[in-house]
Formats: structure tokens, C-alpha cells, sequence
């Protein structure tokens, strides 16, 4: 990246481990600039997510440790404190697969966001109503028993809820999951102005590639647990093999047909 | 006394009863939300909490200022035990959890047992009016009347606790979704701590309460079996459950006793509600109001 900013978070080739056996990520090392938004992507079981647990500290809640390397906060080595501090910092992830209060009510689990109250009750109340003035869906249905609101307003729920403990860094993962087109496009149109207005960093897993990169002006594959790529989005989306395996466009950009699958294992190279 | 008012009377007796037996359930169900465990030491907790009471209130301490140095013990003891005893537990399995919830019993007994003997002891002098309260045609006496109010402003404050707090919310949304409370920088093991901390609370409350309708000694501790009965037929983590279980149970318990004594006369009434527990067990198994995890189609 040209002219890069400073960063709010730096991964310096970071080494996970599951149950001290399984090892997850073999050597990661990503930055995220203080501002920016920067995607994370990859195929099942790449490492995405282990990589956003690592980062929120969440890992340790699943036998998981950061084995080497570091994880630097706005200078700070985080890897190392537990989830609530982390949290505390300004790091707030969303976990994949809208993971309401599903028994509280949708306002219940903002409020939930606001635990740490940051700068006391009455900014709560004001967060509150910023979050109401992202998504005034969730205004509506504010009594309602978040369980049983809809996908796309349960996923509004826990990026408001996010929104509520006051982030310098949000870990988004995989917000598009399992939603109807029109709304992943309204999901990602908030994000984009919250990320502007708000001057929140964010880190975007995505398995919707053409989504992310049209978000993020940079990127990052991950195969295997390691870092296979990284380079501008613009660039990216020219990419011979980001083309033939995430976008699913030929050479000349159409799309692909099934006749031209053999290429799969002699392009696969570069991902083992 | 007529048909009618032998029953209005069995009735209220054991809606009143229920109403300890609801606070002390509610006191069970919150750390079976929150943990996930399943604790088998609640009837302990019940004697350490009337204990605390009696002792003050033996020293010349007032009744209601006992029982809010038994509360200020219990929240102390609650924390203690989560912190020393299941802290590190946390992520075992949790049948080992709940084996050292048994043990915790047996411990929790034995220094009872050691510091205040197993003598039967009463509240003397009598914390409430002996004369019985005459409303309409009912006659209570005043100490199932004052216990009941006392649990149900109890209950009534629990319940605010839960829905309008900061520590209330944030301990019922880790009941939901542990990772995702941590994620927003909710403490589990302050939720876990908190919520020993009320069942200890809750208990110390329905002992003394008890101790004061039937004396005290470590019998009482039976209380925490019957807890069972009541989350059963609440559902295992509603709190509303807890609430109609512990006073169903009160109700079935005196009926029982009032009318099923003549057949089979000796303890049906103390064994009646776990005859009932088990064949509610066969019709609804999540209970009234318990989780079946909700599943949007």
C-alpha cells in the first residue's frame, strides 16, 4: 500500500494453536490502518475467523492460544489479555452467524452493548440513538424478543450492539451470511457510512468476494493459515486466480462455465 | 371447619409456603442460566443463610437488620465459593461441576453441623405476632403472611434486577450467548460470581423465612431438594418459571397434606411433589416455560 497510515493493529506473524496441538495459523501477519477498512478472505476453514479470535482475545474462551508472534493494538501488545480487556480497549468483534440475546428484546441487547459505559449512562442513552439513526429498523422493533426478528434484523442487532460499546476497531465476520441480496446491500451500505461518519477501523471477513472488495480498498487472502496475497482491491479484482476462484470470471471476464473446471487444479498451485 | 374453607385455607397455607420456595428456586435457576450448572448444594445454602439470621437475631440484632447482615454474609460467601471452588473449573465438563456442587454440600453441612450443632432451634422470642391475620373468612397466621410478602417483594426486586440493570441484563445475555456477552466486554466470571452471590442471597432469605414457620435445624436443607420439583415444572431456566413452580409446589405440597394424608398417612406430603415432578417429567420435559431454544423456520 502507497503512502500507508499508521496502523491500529498489526499482526506480526502470528501462530495459533487449538488444544496445543492443532495448529491453526501458521505465520499471519496483516495491518489494518488507523481509519481503514481492510478485508480478510479465504475459502471454509482458511483460518478467518481464528484470525478475528486471536485479535478479540476470544480464542482463549475455545482452548485456543496465540503460540508466536504478536498482536499489536495501537501500539500496545494485546495477544496476551483476556477478552474483556481487549474489549475495554476498543475492539469489539461480531461473531459469525447473528448471535443474538435471542430471549432479550432487541433494545435489551444494545443496552447489553453498552455494558462497559464508556463515559457514564447518558452516552449510552446517546449511542443509543445513534445506533436508532443507522438502522431505524431496529427502532421499530425495539420491544420486540430479538430471537424473533427477522435475519437481517437480527444481524442489524449485533452490528448496533457492536456499535454500542463506542469501537476504534470492529471485527466484522462474514455479516452476509445466509441474507437476501437487498439486504446484505443495505447491511454493507450502513457499515460503509459508519466506517466514514464514525471514523471506525474495520477488519471485514467475507466469503462474498466481489462484496468485499468492492468495500475494502484492501485485501487479504488467507489459505490454509497462511497469508497467500495481499495487495490493493483494484488489483485484486485483476487477479488471474482471484478471478478463477473467488469471482468465478474467465480471462475475458464473462463467466465461467463448467468446460473450463480442469483449470481449478493447475491454477490451485499457489494455495498449498 | 367446612369443606370449603378447609381448602380456601390449604390454599393460601400454600401459597404462601410457595412463595419461599419460589425465592429460593429463582435463587437455584439463576446460576443453572448463567453456568449452566446444576447445583446441588442449595439446600445448604438455605440453613448457612437462616443460621446467619438466627444467630444475629439471638444477640439481640432486629429481625429485618439480620436478615440484611445474612444477605451481606451471603453475598460475601457467594462470591467466595464461585471464586475458591468453581473458578477454575470453568471449561471442565460439567458433570464435574456438579459433582463438586455435591461435595460442596457435604461441606457446607459439616460446618453447620460444627458450628451450630444439630439441635432444633427456634427464633425466640417469635419474630412474628403469634395471633393469626383474619382476612374475610380465612384465618393465615401472620408468620406464613409476613414470609410471603417478604418473598414476593424479594422476587418482585430480583426481577427488576434482571430486566432493568446493567448487571442484570448483562448476566441474563451471557445466559443466552456466553461468547457474544464476552465479545462486548461483559466479565463472565463476575456474571458467575453475581449470580452465586443472589442464589446464596435468595436462599439465606427462604431459610430464615422457614426457620422461622417450622424452627431451624439441618432438616431445612431439605428445601433444597424441593427446588428441584419447582424448576422442574417451570422449565430449568425461566424465571418466571421458578417463580410459578416454587409456588405450585407450595400448593400441591399442602394439598397433599391436607387431603391425601388420610390414605397414606405419614410423609406423602414431603414426597408428594417429587411424585409429581416425575410424571410432569413424562409430559413435558422442557417444563412450562423452558428453553427449547428458539428456532426461527
Amino acid at each position: 500500500m502507497e503512502n500507508k497510515p499508521e496502523p491500529i493493529l498489526k499482526l506480526n506473524n502470528i501462530e495459533v494453536k487449538y488444544h496445543e496441538v492443532i495448529l491453526v495459523l501458521k505465520g499471519v501477519s496483516i495491518e489494518v490502518p488507523k481509519g481503514g477498512i481492510v478485508a480478510l478472505l479465504g475459502a471454509n476453514g482458511a483460518g478467518k475467523s481464528t484470525t478475528l479470535k486471536a485479535i478479540s482475545g476470544l480464542l482463549k474462551h475455545e482452548d485456543g492460544e496465540v503460540t508466536d508472534g504478536s498482536i499489536e493494538f495501537l501500539g500496545e501488545q494485546i495477544h496476551k489479555k483476556r477478552a474483556v480487556e481487549i474489549a475495554k480497549m476498543g475492539i469489539v468483534q461480531v461473531i459469525e452467524g447473528r448471535r443474538v440475546f435471542e430471549h432479550l428484546t432487541v433494545e435489551q441487547n444494545l443496552l447489553v452493548g453498552g455494558h462497559m459505559r464508556k463515559g457514564g449512562d447518558k452516552t449510552v442513552k446517546e449511542r443509543l440513538e445513534m445506533v436508532y439513526h443507522y438502522f431505524p429498523r431496529l427502532k421499530q422493533k425495539r420491544k420486540e424478543i430479538a430471537g424473533f426478528v427477522s435475519g437481517g434484523e437480527q444481524q442489524m442487532t449485533v452490528v448496533g450492539r457492536a456499535l454500542m460499546t463506542n469501537p476504534k476497531l470492529m471485527l466484522l465476520d462474514e455479516p452476509s451470511m445466509g441474507l437476501a441480496p437487498l439486504l446484505i446491500h443495505e447491511i454493507f451500505e450502513i457499515i460503509t457510512r459508519l466506517h466514514e461518519k464514525e471514523g471506525i477501523s474495520i477488519l471485514l471477513v467475507e466469503q462474498n468476494v466481489k462484496l468485499a472488495l468492492n468495500v475494502a480498498p484492501y485485501a487479504y487472502v488467507l489459505e490454509n493459515g497462511r497469508i497467500v496475497l495481499d495487495d490493493t482491491s483494484e488489483r485484486l479484482k485483476e487477479n488471474e486466480d482471484i478471478k478463477d476462484f473467488y469471482l468465478g470470471l474467465t480471462d475475458v471476464g464473462g463467466r465461467k462455465s463448467f468446460r473450463d473446471v480442469k483449470h481449478y487444479k493447475r491454477r490451485k498451485r499457489w494455495l498449498t | 371447619m367446612s369443606q370449603t374453607n378447609l381448602f380456601f385455607m390449604t390454599l393460601t397455607t400454600g401459597l404462601m409456603v410457595g412463595g419461599i420456595y419460589a425465592l429460593v428456586a429463582l435463587g437455584w435457576v439463576i446460576i443453572y442460566k448463567c453456568s449452566g450448572v446444576l447445583n446441588l448444594a442449595m439446600g445448604e445454602l438455605t440453613i448457612i443463610g437462616a443460621y446467619v439470621t438466627l444467630t444475629f437475631y439471638q444477640m439481640g440484632v432486629p429481625f429485618v437488620l439480620a436478615v440484611v447482615i445474612s444477605l451481606i454474609i451471603g453475598l460475601v460467601l457467594g462470591i467466595l465459593t464461585e471464586r475458591v471452588f468453581l473458578d477454575r473449573l470453568i471449561g471442565e465438563p460439567i458433570l464435574t461441576v456438579i459433582m463438586v456442587t455435591v461435595g460442596l454440600s457435604f461441606f457446607f453441612r459439616g460446618l453447620v453441623e460444627f458450628i451450630w450443632g444439630t439441635n432444633t432451634r427456634v427464633f425466640q422470642p417469635p419474630v412474628f405476632p403469634l395471633k393469626p391475620v383474619k382476612i374475610g373468612f380465612l384465618v393465615i397466621g401472620s408468620v406464613y403472611l409476613w414470609s410471603f410478602v417478604t418473598a414476593i417483594v424479594l422476587l418482585l426486586i430480583l426481577v427488576a434486577f434482571f430486566q432493568y440493570t446493567r448487571w442484570g441484563l448483562a448476566m441474563q445475555a451471557t445466559a443466552d450467548d456466553e461468547m457474544a456477552a464476552i465479545s462486548l466486554g461483559v466479565s463472565a466470571r463476575f456474571v458467575y460470581a453475581a449470580a452465586w452471590a443472589i442464589a446464596f442471597m435468595a436462599a439465606g432469605v427462604g431459610g430464615s423465612l422457614l426457620g422461622n414457620i417450622n424452627g431451624l435445624n439441618i432438616s431445612v436443607s431439605y428445601l433444597g431438594l424441593l427446588v428441584l420439583p419447582a424448576v422442574v415444572l417451570g422449565g430449568l431456566n425461566s424465571i418466571p418459571g421458578a417463580i410459578v413452580g416454587g409456588l405450585a409446589i407450595g400448593i400441591l405440597q399442602n394439598f397433599a397434606g391436607a387431603y391425601l394424608d388420610q390414605y397414606f398417612p405419614g410423609g406423602v406430603k414431603q414426597i408428594f411433589p417429587f411424585v409429581f415432578m416425575v410424571v410432569f417429567l413424562l409430559f413435558k420435559p422442557y417444563g412450562l416455560w423452558g428453553w427449547e431454544r428458539i428456532e426461527r423456520v
